[in-house]
């Protein structure tokens, strides 16, 4: 956060300049001997710094010192002072919980109104060099409610002053524009110069208080003060009574600087399909300006904006912002009716709305018309923090900048990326396997009912049987679904585009889901009959419980393995060391003559007919599954299957030249560029 | 007057200092970034994988289907034929009425030379042995242990006679098949070898080398045969046999070994006693005598089944060859990426 520009008694101060590095301000504090310095300088408009040095006496001064006192007591930053390396000089550090307040502070430094000590009951500002001391006599903390807050202070020439500081709306409201209305207005034109640039704007006002009001709102202060239920509504009450005629002093505009990377981010998931949501406190300009400067917002896009001021006009509003929407879409739509053109070649949709519109329609149940119209749009820029907008939307795509608290709190995560969309399981076989293995071990046990006299019989041993799913086939599905990754993490960043598979339900819709179930029944199937037509009549039911095990345990982790796209040492390890331990169980249980399949399994795995049965099993049962990938993938390949190309393509490119612009490489990169 | 975002702290993850071989490592395993094999269907490796599928399995099936076909096999039914004319109306009459004789004889036909050892087995069709409440009905400890095991509940309904335990108890040993067979060529009886006929393991482990039948086959309601008292459950490999449920109900079971020679030509005469009733339920009784290789009976599945797909993966492994040919997809192209095939084809 930076102090940029000022606006001080209807002057516009923001041409500001460079403090030189080094330069003490004009007026350095000494205590004690040493000079203590600001941590961080501020730059500064020199117009304004000769008005502080020069104009000692005029209205003009009054006001800039009025404005700055303010800008240092009302807060509620404490100072640190730490060493140097310099045995005289000492350093100031502003210590508070926003960064807000902080840079005001070292901007009321930088013109000299150094803020040197704050205790409960009084404040020290080091005033162009000389001291004064301030008694502390109130503060109301701001809330977002009144969205200001003040501090009462008795000064050292036995006046009371009472200093509020907030935001625009909410400062006009309580300012006395009967006096001065000029520089009120002057004063509003710079808040909207300022909020153009992006910056965050404070308002500051001040009034002086006479004795009675003093005491009336002491007593008023100290009996909510004291109260044992409702104390923060009692002294909002007490401020709102107080907060009122204020005489304005001036603006301040901050710059909130950006993170790292957050241009690149949103245009990532722009171009992934997400629909970006930002709801943030500043004004609407201010939004608009940072949300250019992020590419939220690009020149290509046609905004939609919805300002009312009053509950019917805004029905009427939306309402035609959702046909303006419908029509700019249908525009586009053509020959083709896929949603997939739909998205890539209509003109991007932005939505902005301000605070005292989101209200009205929070208040009149329009927001259902609010969710029509921001899914259809790419960007909603909502210019009112607000926890209710959050509830509505929560089960929606959201992604809220996280500078509040409370807007964490109520957020699924940080940045959360929740919603229907986001929870497909873009590998299949996260989800299908678990279907799958279940699914086949089902069918098996329906065909042989019809040979069993539908007495439900299952020739597989129990214990098998539970094993079968808590151990055999569920360990590999649960290794592979954490492990395996389709494409690198480079790959997906450098085509968010690739998620759209997600979007567009590619890895797991109800055609998938039919061929899955297809495909096991017929595994189910070439399972059941291929060892009664190998083994013929000869065959006992523990024969056929083990070779039933051995042979579907053995099927679902190859066609685990099958799926698998990028093999790791631990996958190997799991899948075939777990169809091992699968034979191995098998082989365990038919070691107790008290169970019916005694030895079956040994006889089983040690005769010729066993191992043939079982590779032609796992041959016919994977036939048509085979066939089907390969022609899809061939075909119709997805945007994964030709980007894994690439990888591997981009891979063995790497590996035969140095040369970085090889001429394959460049050209499948242009392709997509 | 908000809660504050340190600006300009960026979000950029400090690099782990690298100190140690194992931390390295264990950062490399949580943070997923392991060195991994990727394969992907290339044209050539599919064809190439059907053609080696097809390559390895027309041969085996081949081979498998010539030890089938050597097999040598005579079935035959007996038990329609084996009852007198006058009986024919009433076969459940006549196969419970125990004053009756049930001798039969049958004559068969060699059809080919059957190397010994012959193998004769009894065929019995739409037997549910493997009925659930009919598998369940046996006590693995008590073949084990004889009446020192007591808890014999799952032999219900066969665990008690006249309030005495049953030794072997259960629906399966009460059902014991007991119709018998000789075998005669010309004037001489041949001999038949009845032992070593179930599975070692059972007769070695499973069966009580000195626990033997106690009040079996002793109630009103006679399910099959009767068992030599003074024999021990390990010796009693008829029993042991047909213990061994069978998973289909179509299902044969081993009666002997023949250790002879059978000439093509050649005319069996088979004295055996209809004793089993499959009538009441509409089942069917047939004699096997089959020759053994290496694979089993005579059954031609196996092979038949390797060549086809053999065949099959071929086939599909030429078609792709050609599709590949005509149409080539080259290996990344983007232009069939969906997103761009669309625009292409409009």
């Amino acid at each position: 956060m930076v102090f940029q520009c000022a606006s001080v008694d209807g002057v516009d101060y923001s041409h500001a300049e460079e403090l030189v590095a080094g330069q003490v301000a004009p007026h350095p504090t000494v205590v004690d001997g040493q000079v203590w310095r600001p941590r961080t300088l501020v730059k500064t408009d020199p117009r304004l710094m000769r008005l502080l040095e020069t104009g000692k006496g005029t209205k003009e001064w009054s006001h800039a010192y009025d404005f700055f006192i303010a800008l240092a007591a009302c807060n509620t930053i404490v100072p640190q002072v730490t060493e140097t390396s310099e045995q005289t000089v000492k350093l100031i550090e502003y210590q508070g919980e926003s960064p807000d307040e902080q840079a005001l502070v070292y901007a009321a430094a930088a013109y000299g109104f150094v803020l040197i000590e704050r205790t409960s009951g009084h404040i020290v500002i080091d005033v162009l060099g000389e001291r004064q001391r301030f008694s502390l006599l109130g503060l109301h903390e701001f809330d977002s409610d009144r969205k200001r807050m003040s501090v009462i202070v008795g000064c050292g020439d036995k006046t009371i002053k009472l200093f509020v500081k907030g935001a625009d709306n909410a400062m006009l409201n309580v300012i006395d524009k009967m006096v001065d209305l000029g520089k009120v207005r002057a004063t509003e034109t710079h808040l909207h110069k300022y909020s153009s640039l992006g910056l965050r704007t404070l308002v500051i006002g001040m009034r002086e208080l006479n004795t009675i009001e003093f005491e009336e709102w002491q007593l008023a202060y100290d009996n909510a003060g004291t109260m044992l239920s409702e104390r923060s509504e009692s002294l909002r009450a007490v401020a709102l009574k107080i907060e009122c005629n204020l005489q304005i002093l001036g603006a301040s505009g901050i710059e909130d600087k950006l993170q790292q990377g957050v241009p690149e981010a949103i245009e990532s998931l722009r171009q992934a399909g997400i629909k970006v949501w930002v709801l943030t406190g500043d004004k609407q300009e201010t939004a608009i300006s940072i949300g250019y400067s992020c590419k939220l917002l690009t020149d290509d896009m046609t905004q939609i904006i919805i300002n009312s001021n009053s509950k019917e006009s805004c029905k009427s509003s939306l309402e035609d912002a959702i046909s303006t929407s419908k029509k700019l879409i249908s525009t586009y739509l053509g020959t083709e009716n896929t949603q997939r053109d739909k998205e890539s070649q209509r003109i991007p949709l932005a939505l902005i709305i301000d605070g005292p519109t989101l209200v009205f329609i929070l208040e009149t149940e329009l927001e259902d018309e609010l969710y029509k119209l921001g899914t259809t749009c790419d960007v909603v820029l909502c210019c009112r923090e607000d926890i209710e907008v959050i509830e509505i939307h929560k089960s929606h795509m959201l992604i809220a900048g996280a500078n509040d608290v409370s807007m964490i709190q109520m957020a699924d995560v940080g940045i959360g990326i929740s919603g229907q969309e986001g929870r497909q399981a873009v590998m299949a076989s996260d989800f299908a396997m678990a279907q799958f293995r279940n699914a086949v071990f089902v069918f098996m046990l329906y065909w042989y009912m019809f040979f069993s006299d539908v007495s439900l019989y299952n020739p597989i041993t129990e214990i098998s049987g539970l094993l079968y799913s808590a151990v055999y086939t569920a360990l590999p599905t649960i290794i592979v679904g954490i492990y395996d990754q389709d494409l690198s993490s480079k790959t997906l960043l450098k085509y968010p585009k690739l998620y759209g598979a997600g979007l567009r339900d590619e890895a797991y819709n109800f055609k998938l889901f039919s061929l899955f179930m297809m495909d096991s029944i017929w595994q189910s199937l070439v399972i059941v009959f291929a060892p009664f037509l190998a083994y013929g009549r000869l065959l006992d039911d523990s024969t056929l419980g083990d070779i039933w095990i051995l042979a579907v345990v053995t099927l679902v982790n190859l066609h685990l393995a099958m799926d698998i796209f990028r093999w790791k040492w631990n996958m190997h390890a799991i899948i075939w060391g777990l169809t091992i331990l699968t034979y191995l169980c098998v082989i365990a249980i038919d070691t107790s003559p008290a169970m019916p399949g005694y030895r079956a399994a040994m006889r089983t795995l040690g005769s010729k007919l066993f191992w043939l049965l079982l590779l032609l099993i796992i041959a016919l049962a994977f036939l048509p599954r085979f066939l089907v990938k390969t022609c899809s993938e061939y075909f119709y390949p997805s945007d994964i299957r030709i980007a894994r190309e690439l990888e591997k393509l981009g891979n063995q490119n790497e590996e035969r030249s140095e040369v970085p612009g090889s001429p394959s490489m460049s050209h499948h990169q242009q392709e997509l560029h | 007057m908000e809660a504050g975002s340190s600006s300009g702290s960026g979000g950029v993850p400090q690099p782990l200092p690298a100190p140690s071989m194992r931390s390295r490592v264990f950062y490399r395993f949580t943070q997923q970034n392991l060195p991994a094999c990727k394969p992907t269907l290339t044209p050539v490796s599919v064809i190439t994988t059907f053609l080696l599928i097809g390559i390895i399995f027309v041969p085996v099936g081949l081979v498998c289907l010539r030890a089938s076909r050597s097999v040598v096999e005579i079935v035959d039914r007996y038990d329609v034929e084996c009852i007198p004319e006058q009986y024919q109306s009433n076969k459940v009459a006549y196969i419970k009425d125990s004053s009756i004789f049930k001798n039969c004889t049958r004559y068969l036909k060699v059809q080919s030379h059957m190397k010994a050892p012959i193998y004769v087995y009894y065929e019995l069709e739409n037997y549910y042995q493997n009925h659930r409440r009919y598998v369940k009905s046996r006590s693995e400890k008590q073949l084990l242990y004889g009446l020192k095991y007591k808890d014999t509940s799952s032999c219900k309904p066969q665990e008690l006679s006249n309030g005495l335990p049953i030794v072997p108890c259960g629906l399966i040993a009460w059902s014991l098949f007991n119709d018998t067979y000789s075998f005669l060529r010309g004037a001489t009886v041949m001999n038949i070898n009845r032992k070593n006929i179930a599975w070692k393991s059972d007769r070695d482990h499973k069966y009580g080398k000195h626990v033997y039948p106690v009040n079996f086959q002793n109630g009103t309601l006679i399910g099959g045969g009767k068992l030599n008292p003074n024999s021990p459950l390990s010796e009693q490999e008829d029993l042991i046999v047909w213990m061994r449920t069978a998973a289909l109900p179509k299902f044969r079971k081993p009666y002997g070994r023949i250790e002879e020679d059978l000439n093509a030509g050649e005319v069996i005469t088979v004295n055996l006693v209809n004793n089993y009733n499959t009538y009441s339920f509409g089942g069917k009784k047939k004699l096997v005598l089959t020759t053994s290789g290496w694979l089993g009976g005579q059954n031609d599945f196996l092979g038949l089944a390797y060549v086809a797909t053999g065949f099959s993966c071929i086939l599909i492994a030429i078609l792709f060859a050609l599709i590949h040919v005509k149409i080539p997809r080259p290996h990344g192209d983007t232009n069939f990426s969906p997103w761009n095939r669309k625009s292409n084809a409009s």
